[in-house]
């Protein structure tokens, strides 16, 4: 029976968190365990997810789990997945999971990252992404977009948001070759669970990069979040794709695919107008995210499709 | 059996005997040798453990708390600018209640850049919540690798212990150790046991956050099982003397103190030299003393009230200083001998620094001033104003004819 929205299962592993209505990270945390199952071990480094969901007594995580230090997700998976295997105690159900922001790992934690990839250490990294640093009050951070208001980049005579375009996480994590790397959206779940499910099937390291809006940080209403997540992959401004490594796929430098290739894109500028970061952008500005998008989608399908 | 060692080789073998099932270390002189070695064991099948090879020094300590959550028994090493690399986690470490032992090779900090020892590396983590010991020999570094594992993991203590050793004046000296039989280091040291760990039964969470409403209660453990040391250290060396045939102080180790005026206070590898200079004064009929600190977290209070508080002049000769203020030992020796209410006139004598020698001269000179602390009004008032005085800089203030 294929993994779908219809066919996962009720039981919750992430309950009673305190993140805000309508959170994407919160909805890849709780999905993303409802696949791996009570056996998973989870690790969080500061960011929303811990914040809200490690508040004693409120502990919101039915397995076991637990905070690391900002830069460390990565690094401490490695230690846990480590420690298991020198005692001989780890189930074979049990997937070394950590959770962390797009700050946490395209920054700060990017060195831990690279590190455990290069030792290809059995552990599945998750990157939730909701293009600031949602925790301390939208900041941002090298995955903010261009053209994105934050608390530090924001909107004035100047500037109209952020003026670095979002750097590709995916393709430096792929640099390294390992066995299993893969996009995803949550406003397209059925895909989501599949490459959650697949990572989970892989040995060694694996590495989801998930888009997950923010309905505070990027200024849409909380009951929008599951369409505006749609509409970031229908205008083309997020992608769907998966990389095999060379020791999965057999294919030296390894395989990209792109899961979705449409001949067309929705309009952008709908998509930018329903969120309030993109508020002061103008014609140009609009033109050139456009312009980014499709050099980065000419890169892709001459490469990957 | 008796071995000729480094210090660094001699606290390897002891970390070999302890038996960690997870190492993650990231080189640093004066620590690499440690890490070489280990590695070598590893690799030799003489030690059955992982060995991580992390990225940096943050990610060692991280992967040894991730590992040490399993129930594992870790070890890393650092030194220096990688342990204020790595400070961010300590706190994790222990706040968390994780008992890893990490050898710390004590070092000069940044800037100016220098690679020989001092002790401002740890000194200026004191307050991370580790336990911190510091060996003066090879033996005790390679005796405390095995303690520290006994002490940390106590259930009444569940602690990281930090091993501290003077940069090259010990990891690199060689000296006759007599390294234990894995038989009587097994005798010594079980497994560790513990409840603080992940469980497929019973799935927790750890290192969660508490607020204003619950962090002193966190607080106030942490503190309490940090000074049940002063009840555990007895019991563990107790334990080690019965197994091993070789004994140890306590928290503090006093020499020559009991009738002692003049008692010089050191920290780590320093105290051989002035124990020879004890030697020469008493028997030219002075009665000098000395006292070792070796752990310097928690605190040894009442030690150091039993050794200090009938001197009539008390040196603390460190190997750091915090800067505009005076040398963080001497802070601590104050701070302690300050609840019997009376603090005899005392030197902070600063020295060492950036790998410097201290000398036998500087140290008798040092003595000199105890005693004319001891005996000169006028030096005793000098020395309350401003106690901090650098040794080969400044004048120490002794002067031969208060003999
Ligand atoms: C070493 C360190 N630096 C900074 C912080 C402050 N901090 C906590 S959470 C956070 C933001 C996290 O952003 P991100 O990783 O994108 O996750 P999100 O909050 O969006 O879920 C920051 C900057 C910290 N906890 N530790």
């Amino acid at each position: 029976m294929p993994l779908n929205a219809r066919t996962i299962t009720d039981e919750e592993l992430f309950y009673g968190h305190k993140a805000c209505p309508g959170c994407g990270g919160a909805l890849v945390v709780r999905q993303a365990l409802k696949v791996l199952g009570p056996h998973a071990i989870a690790a969080l480094p500061a960011g929303c997810m811990s914040a809200t969901g490690f508040n004693f007594p409120q502990l919101a995580f039915g397995n076991n789990a637990m905070i690391t230090p900002f830069a460390s997700t990565a690094a401490v998976l490695s230690g846990i997945e480590a420690g298991l295997r020198a005692q001989g105690a780890k189930p074979e159900d049990c997937t070394v999971v950590g959770f962390a922001g797009d700050g946490g790992t395209a920054d700060i934690g990017l060195q831990a990252l690279s590190g455990a990839i290069d030792r290809n250490d059995d552990i599945l990294y998750i990157c939730y992404d909701n293009e600031a640093y949602m925790n301390t009050g939208i900041q941002r951070s090298s995955l903010t977009p261009y053209g994105a208001s934050t608390t530090t980049t924001p909107a004035s005579k100047r500037e109209h948001g952020s003026i670095t375009h979002k750097k590709s996480l995916f393709d430096i994590v792929c640099a390294h070759e390992l066995p299993y790397a893969a996009t995803a959206s949550i406003g397209y779940m059925n895909d989501l669970l599949r490459k959650v499910e697949t990572a989970r099937n892989i040995a060694g390291t694996r590495f989801l990069h998930i888009m997950a809006p923010c309905p505070v940080g990027w200024g849409f209403p909380s009951k929008d979040l599951m369409s505006v997540a749609k509409e970031a992959v229908d205008t083309g401004l997020w992608y769907l794709a998966e990389y095999e490594g060379p020791t999965v796929s057999g294919v030296p430098g390894g395989r990209f695919k792109l899961n979705r290739n449409p001949r067309a894109f929705a309009p952008i500028a709908g998509y930018l107008q329903r969120q309030k970061r993109f508020s002061a952008d103008d014609a140009a500005d609009i033109e050139a995210i456009e312009r980014a998008r499709d050099e980065r989608w000419e890169m892709m399908r001459s490469r990957w499709a | 059996m008796k071995q000729f060692l480094s210090g660094n080789e001699a606290l390897a073998e002891g970390v070999r005997l302890a038996r960690p099932q997870v190492i993650s270390a990231y080189p640093i002189t004066p620590q690499t040798t440690v890490v070489e070695a280990l590695a070598e064991m590893v690799g030799a099948g003489t030690l059955q453990a992982e060995y991580m090879h992390v990225e940096s020094e943050h990610t060692a300590l991280s992967a040894a708390i991730g590992a040490s959550a399993t129930g594992a028994r870790t070890f890393t090493a650092t030194s220096s600018q990688g342990l204020l690399y790595m400070a961010e986690c300590l706190t994790y470490a222990s706040g968390g209640r994780f008992p890893i032992v990490m050898m710390n090779a004590n070092r000069a900090l940044a800037l100016p850049w220098n690679i020989y020892g001092d002790q401002r590396d740890s000194l200026s983590l004191l307050d991370h919540g580790w336990i911190q010991v510091y060996a003066d020999s090879n033996q005790e570094a390679l005796d405390l690798a095995l303690m520290a594992y006994a002490l940390g993991e106590d259930p009444a203590v569940s602690l990281p212990v930090m091993v501290n050793m003077d940069g090259f004046a010990l990891t690199h000296t060689y000296e006759s150790v007599d390294v234990p039989t894995q038989e009587q280091a097994d005798a010594f040291l079980p497994p560790y046991v513990t409840k603080n760990r992940f469980s497929f039964e019973h799935p927790v969470n750890m290192g969660y956050s508490a607020g204003p409403e619950y962090n002193r209660f966190y607080a106030r453990a942490h503190h309490d099982d940090m000074m049940a040391c002063a009840r555990i250290i007895p019991e563990v060396e107790a334990l080690f003397a019965q197994v091993m045939g070789r004994s140890y102080p306590g928290m503090v180790e006093a020499y020559e103190t009991r009738d002692a005026d003049v008692v010089m206070v050191t920290l780590g590898s320093v105290s051989g030299l002035v124990r020879d200079v004890v030697d020469e004064l008493r028997a030219e009929g002075i009665a000098a003393g000395l006292v070792r600190i070796r752990y310097l977290r928690p605190l040894p209070i009442k030690p150091l009230i039993d050794a200090l508080s009938a001197a009539s002049a008390i040196g603390v000769l460190e190997k750091d200083i915090s800067f505009g203020a005076e040398g963080t030992v001497f802070t601590n020796v104050m701070s302690a001998l300050s609840r019997t209410g009376r603090i005899p006139p005392a030197l902070d004598l600063i020295g060492g620094l950036g790998g410097d020698d201290i000398t036998h001269a500087q140290i008798r000179d040092a003595f000199d001033a105890l005693i004319a602390c001891a005996t000169s009004s006028a030096s005793e008032s000098e020395a309350r104003q401003d106690p901090v005085r650098f040794l080969g800089m400044d004048d120490l203030g002794g002067d031969a004819a208060c003999l």
